[in-house]
This record gives C-alpha cells, sequence and structure tokens, in this order.
C-alpha cells in the first residue's frame, strides 16, 4: 500500500487528540479501527495530512451497561468484543444480531462501532442500528462535551454532525422502558461484503403493547435511513400479521434504493419488505415463547 | 524384502506437503521478499480512459521529484523499437501506449525511483491528455457497422474481428438436424472473471554490464516460455538470459502471459544498470493482467425422441479485449472449445467461433482450465440439461443413454478428439448413490407442495488435460512437451528438476513421490527445484493441468533411465549378468538367489566408487516426454440447493464429486486440488464476475467488486473416486488441477434452474446473484448478460 505522505500522531490523552485535531484544521483524521480510513488512504480517495491515532488513549474501549439498562460503547470498543458481549445477548437483542454479521471477522478484530458511526457509510450496519435503537453519540472538542442523537448524527453520505475538531468518544443506547426486542437482517453477496440491503428493527413491548419502536434501514439510500413512519405505525398496539405486513409495506416505501449491480431499486425494497416481517414474525414468537 | 511403498512417500501416500514447511512458517521466497543491492522500484501509471487518443505525455513535474531515477513513456520504448511487443497468440501489445489507449488501466508511462512510495507520486505527477474516442465493451458492439476501429495500429485489420474459425463436420451436423425429432436449443453467456491470485505479477530485472547477462525474478508459470519470448522482444541471446520464478503465490493462469510491466522493468535496468523491482497492486492485477471466459455461446441440439443425441451445433463469440493475448496453442484459436460434449457418443458436431477486439483488458488466460474447455464443459452440461428437460426426460437417464460406453475406448469424438478410457456410467452412479437421488427427487416434490423450492444439479464431463502431443500442440512454435533431470548423489539421495514450475500444486511433493515409486529411494531423500532456466531443462510450464500428465511422465521416465544404468551398476556389485538381475522397490537381487542383493542406494554409491570398466560413472540423467495423446479425466459433480422464493437466495445442500484421474500419486493433494476447485466453481455460479459500464471502467477492481469465496459461505464437499489408468501415461496418471474449476458450475447451476423448473425459465446467466434468480422466477423470463452496472429506475 502506497498512500500520499501523512504525518503520524499518537496522543495518550483526549484533550491531547482534540489539540492534535484543531491544530490540524480539518485536514486531519482520526485513526480508530482503520477498518474504512485505511482501504481509501490505500486508493488515495482518502489523503489526510495528518493520522491522529487514538489507540494509545487508556480507557475507550469499553463496553457496559448501566443499572437502568443503558448501554455505554466507547470509542475503541471493536466489532468482536461486542460480538462476544454476554451482555449484549441478553440486554440488546438488534445489536446481539448485528454484532457477528459485521463485514468479516477479521475485520471485526479492528474495526469499532463508533469509528463506523463517523464513517458514515450509508451501507454501514451499525448506523442502522442505533437509528432504529434511538442511539446516542458523544461528541467531544474543545468546548467540552455534547450529545448527538443517532438519527441526526449522519448528514449524508460520508458526513456526520462532526465539528473538525471533535472526537466522537462514545455511543450510547437509552435504557429500554419495555422489553426489548427485535432483530438485524442483511443480504450480502459475500460475507464482508456491503449490504444490498439490510434492516434493523428494534420494538419494546409491555403488557402485549408495543411502546417504542425504530427502524432503520442499509444500503438502500444515500445515507442510512430511518424508517420512523414504519416504526411509529407498530406503537400502541401489539404485533399481529395485518400490522407487520403494514409497517414492512411502510418501511419499504422509506426506501431510497438505486438499481446497481447488487439488484435492482424494486428487488431491494422487496428485501427490506421481506425482512421485516421476518425479524418481526421472529419478535411474536420470542413473546410466545416468553409468555 | 520389498519396501512399504507407502512408507517411503511413493505412490498413493498421502504424503504431508514439503513446501508447506517453509510457507507456515512465513519463510516462502516470493519475487517480492527479493532483494537485490541497489534495487529500484518501479511503478506504472495506467490509463484511466477505455479509449482514447494521447495528444500528449508531460513527465517534467515527475522528473523533479527527488529521488526519480527514470520516467518512461511510450515514445522511450518507440525510439528503442520496444513500444509493441509479441503476444503468446501471434499478435502484438503495447508495452508503453505510444498512439492510443485501448483499455482502461492499460500501461501509459514507468517511472522508477529509489523507493516506491517515490515512484507512485511521480506517476501522480504526470500529466497526460487525452482525447477520449468511442468505447467498445462487448462483441455485439464490436461487430455493429461503423463500430470504432480498435485495432487502427494494425495493417489490414478494418474491424474488431480478431478471427474467425471453425471446426467439425458441418454438412453432417445439418443432416443430423434434418433427422431431428427435436431441437433443443440454448444461448448464455460465460461472464468475465480473473484467476486473481494472492500474490500479484512482478519482476526484478537485474542486468548486468559487466557480463552482460540479464537475470530476470519473475512471477511465472512458464519460466522457459518467457526466456524466449524476451530474448525475442529485448534481441539479447538466449544464454546471456536467466529467468528465475521463485515461490508463486497462486498462478491459475494469471502468470502465463508476458506483461509490459515484465518488459519495462528489464529495459529499465539495462538502462540504469540497477536491479529493478516491479510489484503490480491488485487494482493492477486486476484491470489488466490476463481474465478468464468473456464468451457469449449458442447452441443447438438434434435430437430422437427415445433421447439419442443426433448432433450437436455451436457458435461462440469471444471478447479477447484489445490486444489477442491470450496463451492457447497456436493452432486453435478459440482453444479447446471443441472439446464440448466428448464424454457423450454424438455422430456429428459443428463449432463457429469469432473473436473480437473490445476496449477491455487482454489476455482470456485459462483461468484454471485446460484452454477454454471452463466455457466449453458449461455450455454442454446446461445444454444437456436444457434437451433433457426439452424431452420431458430425467436429466441422469439422459446422460447414461448418450453417454460413451466403458467397451467403446478408444473413442474418436465428432470434433476429432481421442478419448481414451473411462468409466462414464459408473462415476455417475456412484454420484447418485451419494447424494442420494431417488429420495431427493421425493423430497423436492414434496416441498414444492408447501412452497418451497428445491433442486438438484449434475454435471458430468470428460476433458483434454495435459497438453500436448507434439503434433498438435505448441506455443508460439515451440512444441508442448516437458522434461525432467534426476541427479542420484553417491549417498543414494537425490535433487530432481523439471520443466515444470509449481504454483501450489505440490510439485516439490508429489514428484518425489514419483521417483520413489521408481526407484525407491524415499521421497524424503529427494530435492525437487523447479523455475530456474539455468539449472532446469527446458520446459513448458505448469498450467492446463500438464505438469502430472507431461513433466510428472518425464519424471518416471528419467527414473527408469537411472534404473536401467542402476541395473548394470547392480550386476556389478552382484558379480552376476545384467540378466539374472531382478527388480523389487529399492533393491536389485540375483534371480536365482533373491537375498543376494544389493540397494539402489548401494547402486548409487557404485556410480561414483565403484563402476564396472566401460561404464560412465555417475548416476544422472535427463528425459524429455512428448505425451501420445492428451489425458482425459472424467468427473461427476452433484449439488442440491434451496431457492428462497422470497429473495432469490440459494442454499447449497450437498455436493457430491466423484473424479477419475486415473491414478492418484498424492490422494491428499488432488483431494485438495478438487475441494479448491469447486470453491472457485461455486463463486463463479453465485457470485463473481468483472464488468464494464457504457464508458468502459472496470467494475471489479478491487476484491469489494471482485468477490473470492470464503469459509463462511463455501459449502462443504463430499469426494469419492473411481479409477481408471490412463492407457498411454507411465503411471496411469491423468490431470486433475482444473476438474473442479471446470465441472463444477454447471452443477450448481443445473440445480438452482432445476428448482425454477416449471417457471419458464430457461436460463440465467452466471453469477447467479440473488436479485436474478428473484426476478427470474418472479417475472418468468430469462436473465442474461452481465449485472447491470447502474441503471436508473
Amino acid at each position: 500500500m502506497y498512500p500520499t505522505r501523512f504525518n503520524y500522531e499518537s496522543p495518550k490523552s483526549i484533550a491531547e487528540a482534540i489539540a492534535l485535531l484543531h491544530q490540524g484544521g480539518g485536514e486531519a483524521k482520526i485513526l480508530a479501527g482503520g477498518q474504512s480510513l485505511v482501504p481509501m488512504m490505500r486508493l488515495r480517495f482518502a489523503a489526510p495530512e495528518m493520522i491522529v491515532d487514538i489507540n494509545n488513549i487508556p480507557g475507550l474501549d469499553y463496553l457496559t451497561v448501566d443499572a437502568d439498562g443503558t448501554i455505554h460503547i466507547g470509542a475503541l470498543c471493536r466489532h468482536s468484543d461486542l460480538e462476544k458481549s454476554s451482555l449484549l445477548m441478553a440486554h440488546q437483542p438488534t445489536m446481539a444480531a448485528a454484532a457477528p454479521v459485521i463485514a468479516d471477522p477479521i475485520v471485526r478484530n479492528r474495526g469499532t462501532l463508533v469509528g463506523s458511526l463517523c464513517h458514515a457509510d450509508p451501507q454501514g450496519d451499525w448506523s442502522s442500528v442505533m437509528m432504529a435503537l434511538g442511539g446516542i453519540v458523544v461528541a467531544q472538542g474543545p468546548n467540552g462535551r455534547r450529545s448527538i442523537p443517532a438519527a441526526d448524527f449522519v448528514k449524508g453520505p460520508f458526513q456526520n454532525m462532526l465539528a473538525f475538531d471533535e472526537i466522537a468518544i462514545e455511543a450510547i443506547v437509552p435504557a429500554p422502558k419495555g422489553i426489548p426486542n427485535g432483530g438485524y437482517l442483511k443480504l450480502e453477496r459475500r460475507v464482508g461484503d456491503f449490504a444490498t440491503a439490510g434492516v434493523a428493527v428494534a420494538v419494546e413491548s409491555s403488557q402485549g403493547l408495543i411502546i417504542r419502536a425504530g427502524i432503520g434501514l442499509t444500503g438502500v439510500g444515500g445515507s442510512t435511513i430511518n424508517a420512523t413512519a414504519a416504526a411509529q405505525s407498530l406503537v400502541g398496539a401489539p404485533l399481529t400479521a395485518g400490522s407487520i405486513a403494514h409497517a414492512a409495506d411502510l418501511a419499504a416505501q422509506a426506501a431510497q434504493p438505486r438499481s446497481d449491480h447488487r439488484g435492482s431499486a424494486s428487488y431491494k425494497r422487496q428485501i427490506v419488505k421481506t425482512f421485516v416481517v421476518r425479524i418481526l414474525s421472529g419478535v411474536v414468537e420470542s413473546i410466545e415463547r416468553a409468555a | 524384502m520389498s519396501l512399504d511403498e507407502i512408507k517411503i512417500g511413493g505412490m498413493g501416500a498421502s504424503r504431508r506437503r514439503v513446501e508447506d514447511n517453509r510457507f507456515i512458517r512465513g519463510k516462502g521466497n516470493y519475487v517480492d521478499d527479493i532483494v537485490l543491492p541497489g534495487m529500484l522500484h518501479m511503478e506504472i501509471l495506467r490509463s484511466p480512459l477505455a479509449h482514447a487518443r494521447i495528444k500528449s505525455i508531460d513527465t517534467s513535474k515527475a522528473w523533479a521529484i527527488p529521488g526519480v531515477r527514470l520516467v518512461m513513456t511510450g515514445e522511450m520504448m518507440a525510439s528503442r523499437n520496444l513500444a509493441w511487443m509479441p503476444t503468446l497468440s501471434y499478435d502484438t501489445q503495447a508495452v508503453l501506449a505510444t498512439d492510443k489507449v485501448r483499455f482502461q488501466g492499460q500501461e501509459v508511462a514507468c517511472v522508477i525511483a529509489d523507493d516506491a512510495y517515490i515512484a507512485k507520486d511521480a506517476c501522480e505527477a504526470i500529466v497526460v491528455d487525452y482525447e477520449p474516442l468511442p468505447v467498445v465493451v462487448n462483441p455485439i458492439q464490436a461487430m455493429a457497422p461503423g463500430a470504432p476501429l480498435i485495432r487502427d495500429d494494425k495493417e489490414n485489420q478494418h474491424d474488431n474481428v480478431v478471427f474467425d474459425w471453425e471446426v467439425g463436420d458441418k454438412d453432417g451436423t445439418e443432416k443430423a438436424f434434418a433427422q431431428a425429432d427435436v431441437v433443443s436449443k440454448l444461448e448464455l453467456h460465460y461472464p468475465r472473471s480473473h484467476p486473481s491470485p494472492l500474490e500479484t505479477c512482478g519482476s526484478i530485472a537485474d542486468f548486468d554490464r559487466a557480463t552482460s547477462k540479464l537475470t530476470v525474478y519473475m512471477t511465472t508459470q512458464a519460466p522457459h516460455i518467457i526466456r524466449a519470448a524476451v530474448a525475442m522482444v529485448a534481441e539479447l541471446p538466449e544464454h546471456m538470459i536467466r529467468i528465475v520464478s521463485p515461490d508463486l503465490g497462486g498462478g491459475f493462469g494469471n502468470k502465463v502471459p508476458v506483461y509490459p510491466g515484465y518488459v519495462a522493468s528489464i529495459l529499465a535496468s539495462i538502462l540504469l544498470e540497477r536491479p529493478v523491482k516491479w510489484i503490480e497492486d491488485k487494482t493492477g492485477n486486476l484491470i489488466s493482467t490476463g481474465f478468464g471466459r468473456d464468451v457469449y455461446l449458442r447452441g443447438e441440439m438434434a435430437l430422437r425422441k427415445d433421447g439419442k443425441i443426433l448432433g450437436v451445433r455451436m457458435h461462440t463469440d469471444s471478447d479477447h479485449g484489445a490486444f489477442f493475448s491470450d496463451a492457447q496453442p497456436s493452432k486453435f484459436k478459440i482453444g479447446l472449445m471443441h472439446s464440448a460434449f466428448a464424454c457423450y457418443d454424438i455422430p456429428a458436431a459443428h463449432l463457429t467461433a469469432r473473436g473480437l477486439y473490445t476496449n477491455k483488458a487482454p489476455g482470456g488466460v485459462a483461468y484454471r482450465c485446460s484452454f477454454r474447455v471452463t466455457e466449453a464443459m458449461f455450455f454442454q452440461e446446461r445444454m444437456v440439461q436444457a434437451a433433457a428437460d426439452d424431452l420431458g426426460m430425467d436429466q441422469a437417464e439422459f446422460r447414461r443413454l448418450n453417454f460413451v460406453r466403458d467397451e467403446d475406448f478408444p473413442h474418436r469424438t465428432a470434433f476429432g478428439f481421442l478419448t481414451d478410457s473411462g468409466q462414464y456410467a459408473k462415476c455417475l452412479d456412484v454420484g447418485l448413490e451419494a447424494i442420494g437421488y431417488k429420495d431427493f427427487l421425493k423430497q423436492k416434490e414434496e416441498a414444492k407442495k408447501r412452497g418451497r423450492l428445491l433442486g438438484i444439479g449434475i454435471s458430468t464431463m470428460t476433458e483434454p488435460l495435459g497438453a500436448g502431443n507434439s503434433r498438435e500442440y505448441d506455443i508460439l512454435g515451440i512444441k508442448m512437451f516437458d522434461s525432467a533431470e534426476l541427479r542420484v548423489h553417491m549417498s543414494g539421495k537425490a535433487i530432481l528438476r523439471t520443466g515444470a514450475k509449481s504454483q501450489g500444486q505440490g510439485h516439490e511433493t508429489t514428484w518425489a513421490q514419483i521417483v520413489a515409486h521408481e526407484l525407491g529411494i524415499p521421497a524424503d531423500d529427494i530435492t525437487v527445484e523447479e523455475g530456474d532456466t539455468d539449472t532446469a531443462p527446458f520446459g513448458m510450464g505448469t498450467y492446463a493441468s500438464r505438469s502430472t500428465p507431461v513433466a510428472g511422465a518425464a519424471v518416471a521416465m528419467v527414473s527408469r533411465k537411472i534404473r536401467a544404468k542402476a541395473r548394470k551398476l547392480a550386476a556389478h556389485l552382484l558379480e552376476v549378468s545384467e540378466e539374472d538381475v531382478e527388480w523389487e522397490l529399492g533393491r536389485f537381487y540375483v534371480r536365482s538367489s533373491p537375498d543376494r542383493g544389493v540397494t539402489i542406494q548401494d547402486c548409487a554409491n557404485a556410480a561414483y566408487s565403484n563402476m564396472p570398466d566401460g561404464l560412465e560413472p555417475g548416476l544422472e540423467n535427463t528425459a524429455y516426454y512428448d505425451p501420445p495423446n492428451l489425458t482425459w479425466p472424467f468427473a461427476c459433480y452433484i449439488a442440491t440447493v434451496e431457492v428462497d422464493p422470497e429473495t432469490g437466495v440459494w442454499d447449497v445442500l450437498n455436493v457430491v464429486a466423484v473424479d477419475d484421474c486415473g491414478v492418484r500419486i498424492n490422494p491428499m493433494i488432488v483431494e485438495g486440488q478438487i475441494m479448491g476447485g469447486l470453491t472457485e466453481a461455486y463463486a463463479m455460479a453465485s457470485m463473481q464476475f468483472i464488468t464494464f459500464d457504457a464508458e468502459g471502467n472496470c467494475v471489479g477492481s478491487n476484491y469489494m467488486d471482485y468477490l473470492l469465496p470464503t469459509a463462511w459461505e463455501t459449502p462443504g464437499f463430499e469426494l469419492h473416486e473411481v479409477v481408471t489408468p490412463c492407457p498411454h501415461h507411465p503411471i496411469g496418471a491423468k490431470g486433475i488441477g482444473e476438474c473442479a474449476t471446470v465441472g463444477g458450475p454447471a452443477a450448481f447451476v443445473n440445480a438452482v434452474m432445476d428448482a425454477l423448473k416449471g417457471t419458464g425459465v430457461r436460463n440465467i446467466d452466471m453469477p447467479l446473484l440473488p436479485d436474478r434468480v428473484y426476478e427470474a422466477f418472479t417475472t418468468r423470463r430469462d436473465i442474461s448478460g452481465m449485472p447491470p452496472v447502474k441503471t436508473e429506475d
């Protein structure tokens, strides 16, 4: 690999990293897992003047769950940490379903969830998962910290809301108000391929009713799609074959796919619809099993 | 007492691969591992456009970068008469473009610098002014009236036709069709794929002014052919050229041709008098080096109501890219396409073939296939299934009815090949039994009632492996024989060299096993060396599954020459006449007194220390082997699948492979070859293609677009064997390296098509990506051609 010339910095603290970003004036890039940045540098699509490697900053690789169920994912928490986490299996079915299908095992060993959100690739899986979950990105800059909802964090393809001297230091999944359920399904041509289409569904139920729902769509638009109408149609009612089919239709309508070598636009809509039905049918089964 | 052949690592031993000792320790020695004193680095600037006139090239900014030693352009090459080079198919190819670029990725300029980073930066500093020209991306466009002329550099070339070629009996075939009860037709496209070895191509040219000797370390499967080509292009005498092919990280046919990068690095080294290393990056490899396939095939089959095939007609339009740099035997323009239908007893057949230039990368190499037989066998087995369906016959029974029978060998095929051995029906039976054919058909019917789509696909074929004989097979006029040289040391240990070149096949392991089989020298006592033209005997290299059929035969023959001499030494040692000496593995003994004997090691010692008067000292010899015929292995591959009607995703349920490659030297390596081949077959059937948009931009220039299968999605394979020894090969072996890649794809595609049977869908072109299967299933129509690159809804 022969990238263009760049300076390499390895800060030991978040403050130092922020100072370097500030000094870089928009020409510096954070290196966390490097699974998207490095291939882009190899192709010379990305030619940052400075690489700020945050891997030597201690204390950023955490995955914790508060007593109320709030999940915190640090900037250096790897996909494989999430995949192997019994905490996720117990607390967060949508994330637990997504973690093992992120890219391939080699990428999962290095890549990070927060880095994936920042990369804002419309084909990135975690963005739709975090949208479905109503997740939050915590950014830190020279003026302190701020929280950005995952639904607002992605501005467009490969564009996020961070200022040039801000670092996304953690992602948060808020505590559920009901029993969390859901799933993530992705169609890919091969393990490690970008999604032809992916669907994240997160619901919370209480006494047989859906009290919160989120649906995020991967790879079927210029950026990750928050299928709010589809999700809202489920809230306040029990899941039935009819309500599931209706939500699936709304999700397919929310998709804005383009025809390409992964499939036609109408095919991708069909996949979105099928996956919403399959995930929610699975939710019904698991609710029935629990009862 | 005779030696236990398995214990000494002889024939039939699943001996561990000796080369893996270094590979798994990271101690392999690939071209890029070699570092020579004072070595410089070369990078290639490639064309971003598929077809454009070069108006000007400004290299001044590149020259200005510190560390840049040389910038080469087509103009500079032309001043040394090196702008064009001959291809292996009697065409010419631009080394560096002079007049215009003819495909995206074509070599335009080279920079040689102190390191590869500087060279890369300097390439980006070169300014090329292009005038875009209309682009031709497929044979249909190439043949259209008024199509842009791609090869305007060639005198007398007024269209984009590379060749028109035909073979077979046209009149006889017409008569067969006149008598047919049913005519079955099929049209399909075998998509462009890439051999994609993990190691890309590269070279280190080292010209020594003091000795006038040029040494080139190079990723080549055929070092001696390359030496001949370099002698021709660089006008250097052959004895002053040494080509060394060290460890190769795969080849699959990709490392047979001569590439511009090799030639440019050689010229740079001659000009700078320093070693020049060129290592292609992955994108460069995928977009500019020898691809596989890209053939449009159509044909029809004349059938009698009872299922007998009366005749076959085929036509191919093949896309050769901008330069005809295929690596096929000279005589056969579309390779051995006419080996199609060789396992069936068909009275008449006729094939017409047209090759076309397009604005795409050149080099239709035999990607793990013996000269276009992959396309031939794929068409054959798709056609056979379509014909069986048209007749309403069971696909297995239809095959059995038309197979060449065991008692009919030798059999002359309708296209003129001579097949010599096989047990086709037996292989099919073993396969059907293993997959549980009858049960599966029942399961399939029951599943159908519940809306589930199951399918079973069969692919049976014999293919011609192991070119030549020299009567019919040559490359650039050099006949396709091969060679082996064996030197037995005083201690009875030995070194063997051949004209082949392993690139993963395990020659270091298996050649020693043949020697062990012939001489009783333990395989562990034999070093095998290949790939250095200064030391190896002349050979045509490794591709087309030819190593075992040709070089492997030479290994057996040279061992027999050694044994003949050892017999004389044994007679001398035993003080009897040669006629009284008998041989058993590893030992000569006196016929009348079997306890009196000497080992092969005793003989080796005597060859250097105690030879009889009049006998030349030493125990070394060389054998050149010109095979009497190709070898004809047979294979039966069967796959079962389930298609998801809501998504078009198909899962492989089971795969059974029955291979008859004659006598197996190392069963473990044979099984590895079959598994690797089936994996590639599955990839081509399910996910792989390199396509081009209307502007000629290559889609498939990296591993996110060009998909290699991983262990995650590749199904498991159940392997079976049948053994019909090759009647003319000294150890009864046939080629195996390519069988599964060649025969495998049709099994998967036939299985999916079988699952869709009754929907009116006759064909889906590979790759059978889920969206294509879904579209075919829901719209009830065929899906043809490459997947679209970008179309707005």
